[in-house]
Formats: structure tokens, C-alpha cells, sequence
């Protein structure tokens, strides 16, 4: 017990801060801006339920990648949660497989609104790699209206990260 | 009018009207529809005869005596219904009067089937001979009715014939019942020898004169005897089987109100008759409703079969009422009469919850049974869409077995805690050992019971539909929503006005020989109930106030709060799977956790059965099979032997018959050589 | 009078018990090398969750729809009835430790039929995990605080404060027995570890999340704040059964707002202790959680046989 006390109390906070994040990134939103009504609702708390609709699971990796001590997306108030019923937004990586496709559906209809689809990564965005494959069906927005788009192959939990406060839009406000 | 009513004329009435209402149904048993109406229509006429005799008595003190004497020596036929034994008339009358209403309906889907004029014969006979019961004031007589009692049980659980396991169950009942007659017999026996009468009274009076071996040989026996009847461990074998064998209406009569006969025996010779002389007569109480309440939840929770689920739960709650009792006659021996008073009036009052809420629950169960026709919980589910009420009085009953505010379980598992936490301030350091292993028991008693009516209720009622036959399920009809109804009613006022009622039976309970004086044990009629030694308040009927105030002050702030949200109606969540009924929990799904955890006690086991497609290959299995069991303890460790040990001496015995001719000539020398050098001596 | 602190106790738990569930959070971020939310966070959670809209399944009947209004009513009014940080009228009407209890069970018992309701896989077996853990917590909850009402020589959870506080430091042994009973009780009632991990997101290992994983919306709220509300009365009675110094014993404003200081200190020194504990060990097996409980069960019987 002591030894583990002692490495927690050893270890430096190696937390990025969020001045660095937007520096060499060019963010760009693709989609339409979110209403000023859901934009103060989900401000100081998003919940995301992320989706897995056949990719190669790197984008999940990334996503994940979120949670640890050096990106730390609490610190946003943005959490993954269990249900989508808990869910306000919807990540959804991967090119729709056929055999996903009503899973999608079903996951879609079961988040309450007011919600945001999110597709991320190339895959999901139009298909990527396995765009005109017989297995997938091209994208997100062929199942469901997507309202944005992170691209990337798979993007950098950096790049999900800036994408995500952009879409809030409240770092930037708070930080000017 | 009331007052021109005397007790001993509508106690009379009650029984002429069921006499009137057996032979009835005999007469009109060719048609159905009036062999019912008479056989139940009279029985709850007589029920409100009977409530009105237990209500001039309690509340009136209008108790009475009355002796007809018969030519045979040693038997008259003596009443006498003082408190106590007009709180059970009441607790029969009330239950018979709603099982007979429910019945009305019940009963029309033997029509055509089995002969209903029979079963209103037993019926009406199995009324009186409990009335008669909790009257008899003279052994012989005593004996008589409780066999008749126990014959006319034993036709209504066999009759429906056509089903083997319910011939079974009966024979089984009919054994472990006429045992329990038969060390009845031998206790009134020995009190005969050494007292020299059967009569109650005389016996009370006489008591003094009785050596302590007799008297304690009498416990033991009456302890057997009436045990069997009320079911505790280990002598419950029959309940599980019997009771769900007959008919739902004298289930919940058999349940509620027929092993209650033995606690008020109990009630009447160990703490009135004998007055409770030795401590370790009360400690065996104890110990016996420690072990009862445990292992009848325990076996509650492996069974899927639902009235056998409640068979055990009787089992279960007899030994909270023995609790009562035992820590009662542990005071009495110490003589601490005020503490012993305190423990009587929880016994009693957890027989009249017992009584409601148990025959709440097997309406409930019957008329879901009657719909579906199957037992097994695990074919029910989704039937609070079909049977609203029905569901709803379920919940009601299952609320207040697992002893939650603000039904009346709360507060009689209340008293009963209190009582013994007067026990466990006892100086003596075994007593107070026993006292708190009884207070423990009671505890994970009622948490266990919780448990198991959460799978109870949720698997019959709620989710999904797991079998077709509960698409075509429909409400019951309106009697039998009354009958219930009624009882649910009756379980939260019993619980609200909980204060007043312990008034009531503090009464009862002063009414006892040897109690006379004892009150001011508990004060608080309305708002509050509180002991009057300061160490505990509850007020009933406040938390229900409170809790309904703030409640509906919740829903609306929160409604005007979300005014514009919608609510949409949608699939439920399963991970995007397709939703089948398989995926919902089952019965033993639910309860497998606890039976894991006490698998020292239950001794579960699996046995596993393939069959393959192939036998020489075996990668294709055609089918397997499964089976999941409870080791019977009881029947291995403790009536087996004691068969192989009847039998066996029976066997050794039976060399005396030999078929020999010269022999038996030989034997009948022999007695006669014995006889003749006795009596010349 | 008595009415108007009811009331404000009424009003008073449901405001600070997210509050301290923030707090939690940030600790168990900063052990793990984060910043982590802030702590008014659960403030924010609850907000946006009563503007969402609801999905509800097509299977779950009038329960399902009851259950949170009712979990939340019975947090509130025993949030209201027990001592948080005033002694001054000892509220009688449900201040009695049995009553407490079995209002507690009776939220677990329709939070889990709400469980099965829905008719999902997880609901189910979150139930049943459920419903063990809580016939199983009974024992040791009403043994600990029985023990405590044998030293007042009454049940009544106010008279237990104003007893205790006037102990001497050598009758404390069989107290520190409790204490530690009580403290794995609370554990397992208020779902965390080693019991439960309210944080997690693997269906098998939940206990507590598995029967809300189908709520959303406003009930959702509902739900969430009466299990912060729990927390909250769970760690009062912890903080003033055992260490009941600092309950104010006048009506008037200076020593209420002290009462209310010392209060928060002591919740805030349990809950820490409660995110350190949830910051070292891992969470148990779920059949090594009898013997726990166990544990806790015969600890108090021991704490009463040393009593009396």
C-alpha cells in the first residue's frame, strides 16, 4: 500500500493545457453551428456514448485516449457514459457494416433529444478505406442524420479533442 | 339491535349457518352454479356472524362459557370464548368471509370437472371445525374437532383428484397430521393422569400439583403435536406439498388461519395453562422460530413454483410469531410479566398481519394461476399489462410481507424487534447470546424476504411475456378484485392505525390468566406509539402522511419544473439486440446468487445430461439437459432414518407371525401362564 | 420550530449532496493524475438532464415511471429526519433507527422491480446483484446502529448523538468496532467500492448502474440525486452517530451557521476517506462480498456483547 502511495504522490501532473491545444492545429467544422440553447445546455456537461460500427478499432483506441491523465477530457465536464439513453452524444466510428446497420438505428433512436451524431474518422465520414466495399454501407449519414464530422484516419485524440471544444465553442470564449 | 345480539348467539348462528351451508351443497351438488353460491354464499354469512361475536367480545368484554354435558364420562361439549380466543374468531371469521367472496368466482373453473357440492360440504366443515377449535374448552372434545378439522383439510387438498401429485401431498398431509394428533393425545393424556380432568379450566387451576417431569413431557409432546400443525422446522414437510394443492381459497384459509390454531394452542397451554414455569422451554421457542424464519425464506427463494414460494414464506413468517412466543415464555419463566406482555401482543399481531397479507398473496397467485393454468413462475411475466389490479393488490401484499412502511408487516416485525431488544438487555450472558443470534435471524430475515418477493413479483408481473398462454390472460373477474381489494385495504389500515389495534390486543392479552394486570407497557393511541421504558417511538400513520405529502409536492414541482419536455415511447435498450423474452431475468436466475452464497445450508447441485448426434464423434450435442436441485435435508437426515428405523424394528417384529399354527397356541399358553402367576401375586 | 428545521433539512440535503459527490470525483482525478471535473459538475449533470427529453421502453409499465419520484421522496424525508447539524428537537416522528432502515430497503425494493421492469438483461441481474447485497446489508446495518442505541438506552438517533457526546475516551473500544461495521455497510449501500464502481461501464460489473442504464431525462435526474442524497445521509449518520461534537443545541443564527461549518468538515474528512479508500483497492469479487458483510454482522454483535 505504501509503494503505491508513494508512486501516486511521485508522479508529475503531466496534463496538457489547453492554451497549447489549438496551436498548430487547424480545426475547421464541417457541419451546421449548434443552436445557442444546446450550446449553454451541454457547456459544462456532455455526455458521449460512442458507437462501434465495424471499424478497425483505432479510432477507438484514440477515443480512449481521451480519458487518460494527459489529454483528460473531465476536465471539460465531456464524459463517456454506459446507455446512449444517458447519452447527449452520439460518437460513431466505423463505415456502417450491414450486420451494425439496425444496431445503429436502435441506438440512435433510443438517445433522448436534443442530440449530436458526431461521425469520427474517415471511415465513418464516407466510407474511408472500405468505401464501395459488398459489407458496408458508406458512411454514417447513409443510417443517420450525422450533425458533424471529425476527419482523420485515424485522428489524433488531440485533434478529436480540439474538434470537440470547437463544437462547444466555450473554451475559446472563456479564454479570450 | 347490536347490543339484543348476545356472543353466544351469533357464535351459534355462525355454526348453524355452516352446517346449514354443508349439508346445502351436498343436497344441490348436481348443479354447479347453486352447489357454489349455497356452499360459499352461506359460508360468508356465517364469517359475518363470526365477526360479529370476536367484535362484541373484544371491544365489549362480552365473553362466555357454555357447557352442554354428555352422557360419556370425561367429555362435554364446553365452550368457552374469552379475548383470546375470540381475536382468532375474527382473524377466521374475516379471512373465511373474503376467501368465500373471492371464492364465488374462483370455484367456476371446476365446473363440470370436479363435484363442487363436495367441496362446499368440506369447505363449510373445515370453517366450523377451526371455530370449533379455537372454543373447545375440554380436551376430549378439543380432539374430536381438531380431528375433524384435519379431515375435512385433508378432502379439500385432494380434491382435485385428478392430479397425482395432489394424492400424494394429501396422503403425506394426512400421515404428518394424525403423528401431530397422536403426541396431542398422549400430552392430554398425561394431563389427565396427573390432574384427573380434561376440563381446561380444571387443569388450570390444578396445575400446581403436577411434578415437573410431567409437566415437562407435556411440552415436549404438545410441542410436536402442535408444532406439526403450524408447520416449523423440522416437522414442515407436509406444508410445501399441501398447501398448493388445494384449492386457492382454502389455501389462503389453510395458510392464513389453520396453522394459526396451533400457535393459539400453544398460546393457550405453554403460557396460559402452564405458565411457562421453565427457561429453557422458551429458549427452545426461540431457537425453533430462529431456525424456522431463516430456512423457510431460504427455501422460498430456490422455488419457481409460486404457491409453493408462499408455502415456505408461512413457514418463514410462523417463526417470527414463535419469536414472539418463545421470548415471551422466556420472560414469564424469568418473571418479567410486563416484557412478556410486550412480546405476546407482537405474536398476536403478527398473526392477524400473517393472516391478511398471506391470504392477499395466494388470491393473488390463484387468480393468476386460474388465467394462465400453470404454477411455474417461470411461464409468467408481463401480466401487469393484462391484470392491473390483480398486480396491484400482489404488490400491495408483497410490500407488506417483506416488512416495509407503511403496511402493517412494518410494524408487528417492529414490535417483534423490540421485544427482543428487551431480551438482549438481559444480565444473563446465554440468554442474551440467544437473544441476539434471534435478533440477527429476524434481520436477514426480513431482507432475504424482500429479495425473494422482488423475484416473485417481478418475475410474474413485470417485463416481458416469456410464454403465449399470457397473451390470452385477462383481469380477474370483479369478486375476486374484491376479495382482494379488501385485504389490501385492510393491510395498510392495519398498518396506519397500528397504535390502536395493539390497544386492542394488549386487551386480549390482559384477558389471559396471570396477565391481569400488566399495562402501560406502550402508550400513543393515534399519532404515536411509544414503549413506555423511553427506548423506542414509531408513529405509523405519520410516515405515511409525510411521505405522501411530500411525494406529491415532488411530482408537481418536478412536472411544472419540465413542463415542455416529451416523453417518447421507444424500444428498450439492450445493446442493440434483438429483444426476446430469453433475455430477461428468470426466477432462478435471480435467486442463484443467495443460493450460492448459503449453499452450506441449501446444498445445491447440478447434473448435467448430454445427448450427442453421434455417439462415436461427440462434437454435436442433440440436445442437454440441466437439472438443478436442492438436497431435502430433512427427508435424508432426519425421516429417513427414522423410517429405515420403524421399518426395521417392524421387520424383527414381524417374526412373531410366523403362520405356525402350534406356535400362536404356544403364545396364547404362554399369556395365559403370565397372567395367572400376575394376578396370584 | 421543529417544522421549520424539518423543513430546512428537507431542502438543505438534496442542495449539498451533489456537492459532495463533485468532491469525490476530484479526488480520485487528482490520486490519478488528472484534473478532473470541476466539482459543481454533478450541479451541471442534473440541470441538463431535466432539459433532455425521454425515451421510454414500450415494455415498462406505471413502476418503472414511479419508482424515481418515490426513491427521491423517501432520500429527502430521511435526509430531513435524521441529525445533520442540529440537536435541538429531536424529531420524533422518524427518527427511529428501525424506521430508517426499512425506508431504505423500501427504496431498494421498487429501485430494483424498476430494474426488471424493463425487461432488460441488464436490469435483471443488476436486481438480483442488488437485492443480495441488500438482504445481506440489513444485518450489519441494524446490529451497528442497535449497538449504538443499547450505550443511549433509546432508538431514537437524536438521543444517540447527545449520549455519545458526553462520553469519556476510555468507553470508546466497543464504539471503534461499530464504526468500522457501519463503514462497510455504507460502503455496500451507497455502491462503491469495493461493493460497486459507479464509474464503470462494464454492464457484468455494476450493481447500482445496471437497473438505470434504461432511465433518461428528468427521471434519470431523479434517480442520480436521490443516490447522491443517500451518500449524503449515509455519511451524516456516520459523521454524527460517531463523532457527534459540533451539533448546535440553540436556535440561534451564529451557532447554526457554526453547526453547519462543522458539518461540512466532517462529511468532507469522510469523503476523502471514502476517495482514498476508492483510489487503493480494487473492486472484490462479487462472492467474496458476503464475507464482508459477514464481517460487518458479527463486528456489531461483538460491539454489543462488549456494551452490555
Amino acid at each position: 500500500m505504501y509503494k503505491l502511495y508513494s508512486k501516486i504522490f511521485s508522479t508529475p501532473k503531466t496534463v496538457i493545457p489547453v492554451n497549447t491545444l489549438f496551436g498548430d492545429e487547424n480545426v475547421e467544422i464541417i457541419g451546421k453551428k449548434l443552436q445557442k440553447k444546446i450550446q449553454k445546455l451541454f457547456n459544462g456537461s456532455l455526455a458521449i456514448r460512442e458507437i462501434d460500427t465495424g471499424s478497425t478499432n483505432a479510432c477507438e483506441h484514440e477515443l480512449t485516449a481521451l480519458g487518460n491523465a494527459y489529454y483528460d477530457i473531465e476536465r471539460f465536464g465531456i464524459s463517456f457514459v454506459a446507455s446512449p439513453r444517458h447519452a447527449d452524444m452520439l460518437m460513431v466510428t466505423g463505415p456502417v457494416s450491414r450486420n451494425m446497420r439496425e444496431a445503429l438505428i436502435k441506438t440512435y433512436e433510443a438517445t433522448p433529444d436534443p442530440k449530436i451524431i458526431v461521425a469520427v474518422g474517415d471511415d465513418a465520414i464516407d466510407g474511408g478505406i472500405f468505401r464501395d466495399s459488398y459489407a458496408v454501407l458508406d458512411g454514417v449519414d447513409k443510417v443517420i442524420p450525422v450533425d458533424f464530422k471529425i476527419p482523420g484516419d485515424p485522428p489524433s485524440p488531440k485533434t478529436i479533442l480540439c474538434y470537440l471544444l470547437k463544437i462547444l465553442e466555450a473554451i475559446e470564449e472563456k479564454n479570450k | 339491535m347490536f347490543n339484543l345480539i348476545s356472543t353466544q348467539f351469533s357464535f351459534f348462528l355462525a355454526l348453524l349457518l355452516l352446517a346449514i351451508g354443508a349439508i346445502g351443497s351436498l343436497i344441490f351438488a348436481k348443479k354447479d352454479w347453486l352447489a357454489n353460491l349455497w356452499g360459499n354464499g352461506l359460508a360468508i354469512l356465517a364469517s359475518v356472524s363470526g365477526l360479529v361475536a370476536a367484535v362484541k367480545v373484544l371491544f365489549f368484554g362480552e365473553s362466555f362459557t357454555y357447557v352442554i354435558n354428555s352422557t360419556l364420562p370425561n367429555l362435554s361439549f364446553s365452550f368457552m370464548v374469552d379475548k383470546l380466543s375470540a381475536f382468532f374468531i375474527f382473524i377466521i371469521s374475516l379471512i373465511a368471509l373474503l376467501a368465500s367472496i373471492y371464492g364465488l368466482s374462483y370455484v367456476k373453473h371446476f365446473y363440470k370437472k370436479y363435484n363442487l357440492g363436495v367441496l362446499g360440504f368440506f369447505y363449510n366443515i373445515f370453517l366450523a371445525g377451526m371455530l370449533f377449535v379455537v372454543s373447545a374448552h375440554n380436551g376430549f372434545f378439543f380432539l374430536i374437532v381438531w380431528e375433524v378439522m384435519s379431515l375435512a383439510s385433508y378432502f379439500l387438498v385432494i380434491f382435485e383428484n385428478k392430479e397425482k401429485n395432489n394424492i400424494k401431498a394429501g396422503s403425506l398431509y394426512f400421515i404428518m397430521t394424525h403423528v401431530g394428533t397422536a403426541f396431542i393425545m398422549l400430552a392430554f393424556l398425561l394431563l389427565y393422569k396427573t390432574i384427573g380432568s380434561l376440563d381446561f379450566n380444571v387443569i388450570k387451576e390444578n396445575i400446581g400439583h403436577m411434578s415437573l417431569l410431567s409437566k415437562n413431557l407435556v411440552f415436549i409432546f404438545s410441542l410436536i403435536g402442535f408444532g406439526i400443525k403450524a408447520g416449523i422446522i423440522p416437522f414442515h414437510i407436509w406444508l410445501p406439498s399441501a398447501h398448493p394443492a388445494a384449492p386457492t381459497h382454502v389455501s389462503a384459509l389453510m395458510s392464513g388461519v389453520m396453522i394459526k390454531t396451533g400457535i393459539y394452542m400453544f398460546i393457550r397451554l405453554f403460557v396460559e395453562i402452564l405458565s411457562g414455569t421453565e427457561l429453557w422451554w422458551g429458549v427452545l421457542i426461540l431457537i425453533i422460530g430462529i431456525f424456522s424464519s431463516l430456512l423457510g425464506v431460504l427455501y422460498a427463494l430456490t422455488e419457481h413454483d409460486i404457491k409453493r414460494l408462499l408455502a415456505f414464506h408461512s413457514i418463514e413468517n410462523i417463526g417470527i410469531i414463535l419469536l414472539g412466543v418463545g421470548s415471551a415464555m422466556i420472560f414469564l419463566s424469568l418473571n418479567l410479566k410486563t416484557m412478556a406482555t410486550l412480546s405476546l401482543v407482537a405474536a398476536l399481531f403478527h398473526t392477524l398481519n400473517h393472516a391478511t397479507f398471506k391470504a392477499l398473496l395466494f388470491m393473488g397467485a390463484g387468480s393468476v394461476i386460474s388465467q394462465t393454468h400453470t404454477r411455474n413462475i417461470e411461464e409468467y411475466g408481463g401480466l401487469i399489462k393484462f391484470m392491473p389490479q390483480t398486480a396491484f393488490y400482489f404488490l400491495i401484499g408483497s410490500l407488506a410481507i417483506s416488512a416495509l412502511p407503511p403496511f402493517n408487516g412494518f410494524f408487528s416485525e417492529w414490535l417483534t424487534f423490540q421485544t427482543i431488544f428487551n431480551g438482549i438487555q438481559i444480565s444473563d450472558i446465554f440468554i442474551k447470546s440467544i437473544f441476539i443470534l434471534a435478533a440477527g435471524g429476524l434481520a436477514f430475515t426480513g431482507g432475504l424476504a424482500a429479495a425473494c418477493f422482488v423475484k416473485a413479483f417481478g418475475a410474474t408481473f413485470l417485463a416481458r411475456p416469456r410464454n403465449e398462454k399470457v397473451l390470452q390472460t385477462k383481469e380477474s373477474s370483479f369478486s375476486m378484485r374484491f376479495g382482494m381489494g379488501v385485504l389490501a385495504f385492510t393491510t395498510l389500515i392495519l398498518g396506519i392505525f397500528a397504535g390502536v389495534v395493539s390497544k386492542i390486543i394488549l386487551g386480549v392479552v390482559n384477558n389471559l390468566n396471570g396477565f391481569q394486570q400488566i399495562s402501560g407497557i406502550f402508550s400513543g393511541q393515534g399519532k404515536t406509539f411509544e414503549l413506555s421504558n423511553g427506548f423506542a417511538i414509531v408513529s405509523t400513520p405519520m410516515i405515511f402522511l409525510i411521505l405522501l405529502v411530500v411525494l406529491f409536492l415532488v411530482y408537481w414541482i418536478v412536472k411544472i419544473l419540465t413542463n415542455k419536455r416529451k416523453v417518447k415511447i421507444g424500444c428498450t435498450w439492450d445493446c442493440g439486440t434483438k429483444l426476446e423474452p430469453r433475455m430477461e431475468i428468470t426466477a432462478t436466475g435471480f435467486a442463484r446468487s443467495i443460493i450460492m452464497i448459503f449453499k452450506g445450508v441449501l446444498k445445491p447441485s447440478k447434473k448435467f445430461e448430454v445427448e450427442y448426434q453421434d455417439a462415436d464423434m461427440r462434437y454435436f450435442t442433440k440436445s442437454r439437459n440441466i437439472k438443478l436441485e436442492i438436497a431435502d435435508i430433512y427427508q435424508v437426515y432426519f425421516y429417513q432414518p427414522l423410517y429405515n428405523l420403524v421399518i426395521s424394528f417392524s421387520s424383527y417384529v414381524k417374526r412373531i407371525q410366523n403362520g405356525i399354527l402350534n406356535a400362536y397356541v404356544a403364545y396364547i399358553f404362554l399369556i395365559l401362564l403370565i397372567l395367572l402367576l400376575t394376578f396370584s401375586f | 420550530m421543529a417544522i421549520i428545521i424539518w423543513i430546512i433539512q428537507l431542502i438543505l440535503v438534496p442542495i449539498l449532496s451533489p456537492l459532495f459527490l463533485g468532491v469525490i470525483r476530484k479526488i480520485k482525478a487528482h490520486f490519478q493524475n488528472r484534473v478532473g471535473a470541476s466539482i459543481f459538475k454533478p450541479y451541471r449533470d442534473l440541470w441538463k438532464l431535466f432539459h433532455k427529453d425521454e425515451v421510454i421502453s414500450e415494455d415498462a409499465s406505471w413502476i418503472f415511471r414511479f419508482t424515481p419520484y418515490l426513491i427521491f421522496t423517501i432520500t429527502i424525508v430521511l435526509g430531513a429526519s435524521i441529525p445533520l447539524f442540529s440537536n435541538l428537537f429531536s424529531n420524533n416522528l422518524l427518527s427511529d433507527f428501525l424506521t430508517v432502515v426499512y425506508l431504505v430497503a423500501l427504496s431498494t425494493f421498487f429501485l430494483a422491480l424498476a430494474g426488471i421492469d424493463v425487461g432488460s438483461a441488464f436490469g435483471g441481474f443488476g436486481s438480483s446483484r442488488e437485492m443480495t447485497l441488500a438482504a445481506l446489508t440489513e444485518g450489519g446495518f441494524i446490529f451497528s446502529l442497535l449497538a449504538l442505541s443499547f450505550l443511549a438506552h433509546s432508538t431514537n438517533l437524536f438521543s444517540i448523538t447527545k449520549t455519545i457526546s458526553n462520553f469519556s475516551l476510555f468507553d470508546f473500544m466497543p464504539i471503534i468496532l461499530v464504526f468500522i461495521s457501519f463503514m462497510i455497510v455504507m460502503l455496500c449501500e451507497t455502491a462503491h467500492f469495493p461493493f460497486d464502481n459507479p464509474a464503470t461501464h462494464l454492464e457484468l460489473t455494476m450493481v447500482h448502474e445496471a437497473m438505470i442504464l434504461e432511465y433518461s431525462g428528468k427521471r434519470l435526474a431523479l434517480i442520480e440525486w436521490a443516490a447522491a442524497n443517500k451518500f449524503l445521509i449515509f455519511l451524516s449518520l456516520g459523521a454524527n452517530m460517531f463523532f457527534p461534537w459540533g451539533l448546535t443545541a440553540q436556535a440561534d443564527i451564529w451557532s447554526i451557521v457554526l453547526a453547519l461549518v462543522v458539518f461540512s468538515v466532517k462529511i468532507l474528512i469522510l469523503t476523502t476517506f471514502v476517495a482514498i479508500l476508492e483510489s487503493s483497492i480494487a473492486k472484490f469479487r462479487f462472492f467474496r462480498l458476503p464475507d464482508l458483510l459477514f464481517t460487518a454482522f458479527v463486528l456489531s454483535a461483538m460491539a454489543i456483547l462488549l456494551i452490555l
